[in-house]
């Protein structure tokens, strides 16, 4: 059985889009891809992006990737190690300093803590603005305020950790149980002791639990701070790519990867230790 | 009363195991607090975060940050460029810098184009319910966390090295980890995706590609785009420092602002920055909202 045109005709009428995209649909479908081509060529324009440039990079790189084998630790393997040490301890201090200047920052921040509106308002948007800036951007500015070195990496990363955590800790704190604090306060007690025994308790695993994250994300920003100046592997890293010592920079990169998931899996052992298998899940 | 409960054995052996618990308790605690110092001390010692030096840098940070905020004047503050303390006067070179930003709002979205083209490829290998075999599946996984594993900026060094100084290194460095990141974000998401039309469509005779296109595409599309506008975000942000290293981009002029200690302008740049991040976070979180709520509606 077939239908014949005349019913074909009044079903296309009936349910247009049952038969495919209307002609207004298909122009508009075409406009956007014309659209979307045009913007790719302007930016391939604008860029310079040829591809000779592509072909003449990717057989630089490809010559690039062939010195890195196999990878060499090198004459200066010690500096190496050190420097790798040196972005452990840069992210582990910033990490403690930045999670322990945070608690304070965090209760004051806190909206069932602290009622004196204009204050809270005020620092939350400085930690939004201060959250804004890059990491990198912080280590370049201490770099030129303190000098080359380990110690702008470790404010760097106080800086850029702090405004984040103070707002998660703050969250923390407001999502807090009251009747605890409430119990201590009936009791007779005064309200830094409903603070210290009503909250603390319940936030003190979640705090902990993110400044452990925050140590692991660190250990991987740490890496790359040295490249503008701030210590740590990233100087070594840097210097390396600029005298083109390729099997070098293979054995720091592989270096980098390692000591990063060797310190996911002990923040990982101590989380599990100290707060057991509680869904905290990171940002 | 409480002498007499005092001298039952049940009190006494609780009171014992109450006595040894707190003990215990209290050991770890300072074992715990023990090790904690030592880590710190280690790590000052390692990274030279001596008191003296922080005594001594502590005055010049403030100095420093205080020189980088800006002069402005309530009576000059909408005055014109040439009066000293007006808005103008802080941003005077407010085109070329709304340039420079629009170039890396270009470069973001250009390495997120090709991370994300390059992801949606090998995703389909890489998501086990998918993979034609095996060892593809694995290679493909590994691949992808290669990719992902090595620092932006690391990559952007090299590339520089290769493909000379400018945006193409940075947008290829940000699009080979977005390539990482999405291609396994990607892959995650087709394992959740229903197997029903895939077996239907496998069944009916399509191919292996042929199946990936109609049957497990169309489920996971929003999802994937989704992820796309995220990471786009995040490639904002990595695009506006992946100049310090010479690979294009407004971070290659904050670099020389800083490096030339031309105070106001780093204050002027870093405020136009957080403004461009704040702007295209709000409008792509728009969009990823009326995906989820289009998806949802289905």
């Amino acid at each position: 059985m077939s239908l014949s045109p005349a019913a074909v005709a009044a079903w296309r009428s009936r349910e247009p889009r049952a038969f495919g995209a209307t002609a207004s649909r298909r122009a508009l479908r075409w406009l956007g891809g014309a659209a979307f081509l045009a913007w790719l060529a302007w930016s391939f324009w604008l860029f310079d992006i040829t591809p000779a440039r592509l072909w003449n990079g990717a057989a630089g790189l490809l010559t690039i990737l062939r010195l890195m084998i196999p990878p060499n630790p090198g004459e200066l393997w010690a500096d190496i190690l050190k420097g790798m040490a040196e972005s452990v301890a840069m992210a582990f201090l910033g990490s403690l300093i930045a999670s322990l200047l945070a608690v304070p920052l965090g209760f004051l921040g806190a909206r069932n803590i602290v009622t004196a509106t204009l204050l809270r308002f005020s620092l939350r948007r400085l930690f939004d603005g201060m959250r804004g800036v890059d990491q990198l951007v912080w280590a370049l500015a201490y770099v030129r305020a303190v000098g080359l070195g380990p110690l702008a990496g470790v404010l760097a990363i106080v800086s850029s950790d702090i405004a984040v955590l103070s707002k998660l800790y703050a969250e923390a704190i407001e999502n807090a149980e009251t009747r605890p604090g409430e119990g201590v306060a009936a009791a007779g007690g005064s309200r830094l002791q409903a603070i210290r025994f009503g909250i603390l308790p319940q936030v003190l695993p979640v705090m902990l639990a993110q400044a452990l994250y925050f140590f692991e994300s660190n250990t991987r920003s740490a890496a790359i701070l040295g490249v503008v100046g701030a210590g740590g592997i990233g100087l070594q890293i840097a210097e390396r790519i600029k005298v083109r010592h390729w099997d070098e920079v293979a054995f720091i990169i592989i270096l980098m990867v390692v000591t990063v998931g060797a310190i996911d899996l002990l923040s990982g052992a101590i989380r599990r230790r100290l707060i057991g298998r509680r869904e905290t899940a990171p940002l | 009363m409480d002498s007499m409960a005092a001298h039952l054995p049940a009190v006494r052996r609780g009171e014992a195991a109450y006595q040894a618990l707190r003990r215990q308790r209290r050991l770890t605690g300072l074992t715990g607090f023990a090790i904690l110092a030592a880590a710190f001390l280690g790590a000052a010692w390692m990274s030279e975060f001596y008191p003296s030096s922080l005594a001594a840098g502590l005055p010049r940070i403030g100095e420093y940050f205080h020189r980088i905020l800006p002069t402005l004047h309530w009576s000059t503050l909408f005055a014109g460029v040439e009066a000293e303390g007006s808005l103008a006067f802080w941003f005077y070179r407010l085109d070329s810098w709304l340039l420079l930003l629009l170039q890396t709002a270009q470069m973001a979205a250009l390495a997120t184009l090709g991370g994300a083209a390059v992801a949606l490829l090998l995703a389909f290998p890489a998501a086990r319910n998918l993979a034609p075999s095996r060892w593809l599946h694995h290679l493909t996984r590994r691949g992808l966390e290669a990719t992902r594993t090595v620092p932006e900026i690391v990559s952007a060094l090299i590339f520089v090295w290769a493909f000379g100084v400018g945006p193409l290194a940075g947008i290829l460095a940000i699009g080979l980890h977005t390539a990482g990141a999405l291609g396994k974000l990607f892959s995650e998401v087709m394992e959740n995706a229903p197997m029903q039309a895939w077996d239907g469509l496998r069944a009916s005779g399509a191919n292996w590609a042929q199946a990936c296109r109609y049957a497990i595409l169309p489920q996971v599309a929003p999802n994937l785009l989704s992820y796309a506008l995220l990471r786009f975000e995040i490639n904002l942000r990595s695009a506006t420092v992946i100049g310090f290293v010479g690979a294009g981009g407004i971070g290659q002029e904050l670099y020389q602002v800083i490096a030339f200690n031309y105070y106001e302008e780093i204050s002027a740049i870093v405020v136009l920055v957080i403004l461009a991040v704040m702007l295209i976070d709000l409008l792509s979180e728009k969009l990823r909202h009326r995906l989820t709520h289009a998806a949802g509606a289905r």
